[in-house]
């Protein structure tokens, strides 16, 4: 392969490294007017008045939005799919404030100062409403019901605050259990935290010549953006266009409608641009979380090693509003227990609840994080019950190519889900080099000291998914310029991951042209066939699949005007370094010369052609995560010394920026395990709502992260491709804590591993 | 208030609005890879140089620049002249969404400037003070590293 493979450069690397004007807010646009949004410093109220008299009086001020005066139609923020699997339990405004930093009014005015001042001249008064505040409390009899509006959809039971629930059984689980020589259970617990993207949510929203809305947002999902914001706002969906220019990065959270819906509406009725961005406090308190859960986990295995039975409990905590809960809550399960295919008795289950706390959406792992933390932690504590080393228990129960897991079939993306085999895998051999290179023979049980340092390695396996199947969809255009260059059109989203890159690699290496060749233009709901977006780790294997088609239909086009010029059958060419060539006589047309033809000379044409690809299925990518740490046994200070991260993602079309993705989601996740957590105060907001207070790791926290790849071939994917951006997010959290009981013999089961937490398990067991 | 100060090599001679931020008033004039990651001086998006030091613009109010000079990404290299650095990160690639990239560059370029044969662990700590949610950190120590090398062999500017 030519291009395939290579660590080319991103196409869009350039601008990124001069720093042109490539980001949503880098546009000026003349007359623009600022949004800002009034929040409730309530976790649950009633709005019994409003009074905007005064701040509309402010000069400046354009105009006010509230419950009062804007349509009521109940939609979903998660920008997913269609039918959504999520709830429609979100207005634009509503009567009710459901946490501390829900929407309560938004103004647009025509400069930030005046919007603050507005903001703080609006009279609301609220009654307070006792609130829930503890997930474990909200199913409880009694408790204050939050989705209590009658014009809510899809919610599983109101009345006791149940968003989502999930109960999915094979074989018989008691049996699977009472005959197992070895059980073991264990609870892991997933505080709240965030994606903090550096760029925080942004979107200019404009009417343009033709009274048309445009939206230009930071988003992963702009065909959602335009669907959500139709809906809600009651407009034809022909009258939008949301575009989607370079953006600072997303992670999930920018799967969520939570701005554009108000700016869209602020500029329609003030009929002027409307920028408006999240401050990095607002962040915090009013974007989305990853779900905080509580997992328990039961293992059941054979005095062989071979495990049994495997049962999943899930308590996870939706916030305010139920986006993403269905959803994030089946992958808990169906991301994690396929992997030990071989126990033949399953049960999972667990419910989705609503709190009046932040809102929980959609981030890098969905679901899958939560479940591998408690999921690798319990292998850990069975092999050690089992007296076997924890890396043979992992190769002696994990899947492999040609098999499969009934959980496929059964749980699927809010709906039951869809048998499939795995036909690439090579978690053995990410097993074994991750093995090698942290040196667990040499280190593992080995308690090395190193003044109060005591070193442990620890490790965890992990799959993903590969877009959703049957559901994911994306579409893409080439075509053809008379100099033998291409354009491909893409709805697809790049978030700073490099898919317009691996996509126009595959564009280059279909069409026998180099990189430079292609033009990639993306995530425009005007001019760029229908993508779902970039999410559930889609992008390379069914997007990359439909420029894959794409491309090969405008090739067969080529062909067919190449052989008109060469006078031999099309079955005989092919394409090469920019021209069409006969295979058997080595007769050559430059793809110029095929493209002048076509467009100006004899028969004329445009080449062009779209093609869409559907996920037929979701082969996963597989990864074995090693830690060593160092754990100060006077300060319960934890370090991670090394860190190596294997991962099979099919063949990688650009393996700089697959590493990329593997590096930046282990220190994400690394993150998250060390440092991260949003603290919640005792009326239920966030008392750290700033990167001074949330921290999140600098480089000079992060030790080198070893990012491996070990390529297969992934029939059903673009050139052998399947995904790599979620999975690296999945091992630090098991890994470090599988290590950290290596180094001291205690067992953490609740992230993050602060100092003190790590001291008081440390004093606890001695 | 009317100041004049030296942006990227050109004087200027520019209307500050009073309590207007240094990161708001470069904006304004077009200086787009200046960016806001947070305004409260946490993450590092919103550096550039003053005289050539690193200093965080949505804390530096813009009546500071006067008579200073202020660097920019844009004045390190532009698409058709590339700086080194921008070479480097392009190279190793250190760019995932590049919202980062600005501030992390200047820095490096500070860093490089005294000291042009940097450690890793000097290279970390040098942009520590620099948040970076994508990369990692592990390809921007690379290319801070291998232009550190070119420039030790006079590709430097
Ligand atoms: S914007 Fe200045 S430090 Fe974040
Ligand atoms: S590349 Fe996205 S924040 Fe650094």
């Amino acid at each position: 392969m030519k291009v395939v493979g290579k660590s080319v450069r991103k196409v869009d690397g350039i601008p990124l490294a001069t720093g042109q004007p490539v980001f949503t807010l880098d546009v000026d646009l003349p007359g623009a007017a600022v949004g800002k949004v009034l929040r409730s410093p309530y976790a649950h109220a009633e709005i019994v008045r409003i009074d905007t008299k005064k701040a509309e009086e402010l000069p400046g001020v354009l105009c006010i939005l509230h419950h009062g005066n804007v349509p009521r139609t109940p939609y979903t923020t998660a920008g997913q799919g269609w039918p959504e699997p999520s709830p429609y339990d979100t207005f634009l405004f509503d009567k009710k404030v459901r946490f501390v930093g829900d929407r309560v009014a938004a103004v647009a005015a025509i400069s930030e100062e005046i919007a603050d001042e507005a903001l703080r001249l609006i009279e609301v008064e609220y009654r307070e409403l006792p609130a829930v505040l503890d997930p474990e409390e909200a199913t409880a009899p009694g408790a204050p019901v939050i989705h209590d509006e009658e014009d809510a959809r899809g919610i599983h039971d109101p009345q006791r605050n149940i968003a989502a629930a999930i109960d999915i059984r094979v074989g018989d689980i008691e049996r699977g259990f009472s005959e197992s020589d070895v059980v073991v259970e264990t609870t892991c617990e997933f505080p709240y935290v965030q994606h903090v993207p550096l760029e925080p949510h942004c979107v200019v929203a404009y009417l343009d010549e033709e009274d048309r809305l445009v939206i230009r947002s930071a988003t992963q999902v702009p065909f959602h953006v335009r669907r959500i914001v139709a809906r809600a706002l009651g407009l034809p969906l022909s009258r939008i266009r949301v575009v989607k220019p370079r953006i600072g990065g997303g992670f999930g959270t920018k799967q969520e409608i939570i701005l554009e819906d108000v700016a869209a509406a602020l500029a329609l009725r003030v009929r002027r641009p409307v920028v408006m961005k999240y401050t990095r406090a607002e962040e915090f308190t009013s974007a989305r979380t990853r779900h905080p859960m509580k997992v328990r986990v039961k293992l059941g295995a054979k005095k062989d090693g071979r495990i049994h039975a495997i049962e999943m409990d899930v308590l996870s905590n939706t916030g305010a509003y139920g986006t993403h809960s269905l959803t994030v809550l089946s992958n808990v399960g169906s991301k994690t227990l396929p992997l030990y295919n071989k126990a033949p008795h399953l049960w999972f289950h667990g419910k989705a609840v609503y709190t009046n706390l932040p809102v929980a959406g959609a981030y890098r792992g969905y679901g899958a994080t939560q479940g591998y933390f408690a999921l690798e932690v319990a292998i850990d504590e069975l092999a050690e019950k089992l007296g076997m080393d924890p890396l043979e228990l992992r190769l002696k129960n994990h899947i492999r190519a040609g098999e499969s897991s009934p959980i496929f079939e059964k749980i699927g993306e809010g709906r039951e889900g869809k048998a499939q085999v795995v036909k690439s895998c090579a978690l053995a051999e990410c097993i074994r080099e991750g093995a090698k290179r942290i040196g667990w023979y040499e280190k593992r049980g080995k308690h090395l000291w190193d003044g109060p340092w005591v070193h442990g390695v620890g490790m965890a396996v992990a799959m993903q998914g590969s877009g959703i199947t049957d559901i994911d969809m994306a579409a893409a255009t080439v075509v053809m310029n008379e100099d033998g260059t291409f354009r491909l059109l893409v709805g697809a989203t790049d978030l700073g991951t490099g898919s317009d890159t691996i996509l126009a690699q595959i564009a280059a290496e279909t069409l026998g042209v180099p990189v430079e060749a292609i033009s990639v233009y993306s995530s425009d709901t005007d001019f760029t066939p229908f993508d779902t977006g970039a999410y559930a780790s889609s992008t390379t294997y069914v997007s990359g699949g439909a420029v894959l088609r794409a491309a090969r239909e405008v090739k067969r086009r080529i062909l067919e005007v190449g052989a008109a010029i060469l006078g031999d059958p099309p079955e005989d060419l092919d394409l090469a370094e920019s021209y069409v060539v006969s295979k058997k006589t080595g007769k050559r047309v430059p793809l110029s010369e095929v493209g002048h033809r076509a467009m100006y000379v004899t028969d004329q044409k445009h080449i062009i052609a779209t093609a869409s690809f559907v996920a037929p299925e979701s082969p996963p990518p597989f990864a074995a995560f090693f830690a060593e740490v160092a754990v100060d046994t006077e300060t319960g200070i934890v370090r991670v010394v090394r860190f190596v991260g294997v991962a099979d993602c099919g063949t990688p079309i650009n393996p700089a920026l697959a590493e990329g993705q593997l590096e930046g989601a282990i220190v994400q996740g690394i993150g998250h395990t060390l440092y991260e957590e949003m603290l919640i105060s005792s009326r239920g907001g966030v008392r750290n709502p700033s990167l001074f207070d949330y921290r999140i790791p600098t480089a000079a926290d992060v030790p080198e992260i070893e990012a491996v790849l070990i390529p297969t071939d992934e029939p059903t994917g673009p050139y052998g491709a399947k995904s790599i951006g979620e999975i690296g997010i999945n091992g630090p959290a098991p890994a470090i804590a599988n290590a950290i009981y290596d180094a001291v013999g205690v067992r953490l089961y609740r992230i993050p591993f602060t100092p003190e937490r790590v001291l008081r398990a440390l004093r606890t067991r001695s | 208030m009317k100041v004049y100060f030296e942006l990227n090599g050109e004087q200027k001679y520019v209307e500050i609005k009073p309590g207007e931020r240094l990161l708001d008033l470069l904006r304004r004039l077009g200086m787009k890879s200046v960016k806001e990651g947070c305004r409260t001086g946490e993450c590092g998006s919103c550096t550039v140089l003053l005289d050539g030091r690193p200093v965080r613009s949505c804390l530096t109010f813009a009546a500071k620049a006067k008579g200073h000079r202020i660097t920019t990404l844009e004045g390190l290299g532009s698409p058709e002249d590339l700086h080194p650095l921008q070479e480097a990160f392009l190279e190793t690639g250190a760019i995932q969404c590049g919202f980062c990239t600005p501030g992390m560059i200047l820095v490096a370029y500070h860093l490089l400037s005294h000291n042009p044969d940097p450690t890793p662990e000097e290279v970390r700590e040098a942009i520590s003070g620099n948040l970076c949610r994508c990369t990692g950190y592990a390809k921007i120590v690379d290319a801070v590293l291998l232009a550190a090398e070119r420039k030790r062999k006079g590709d430097w500017r």
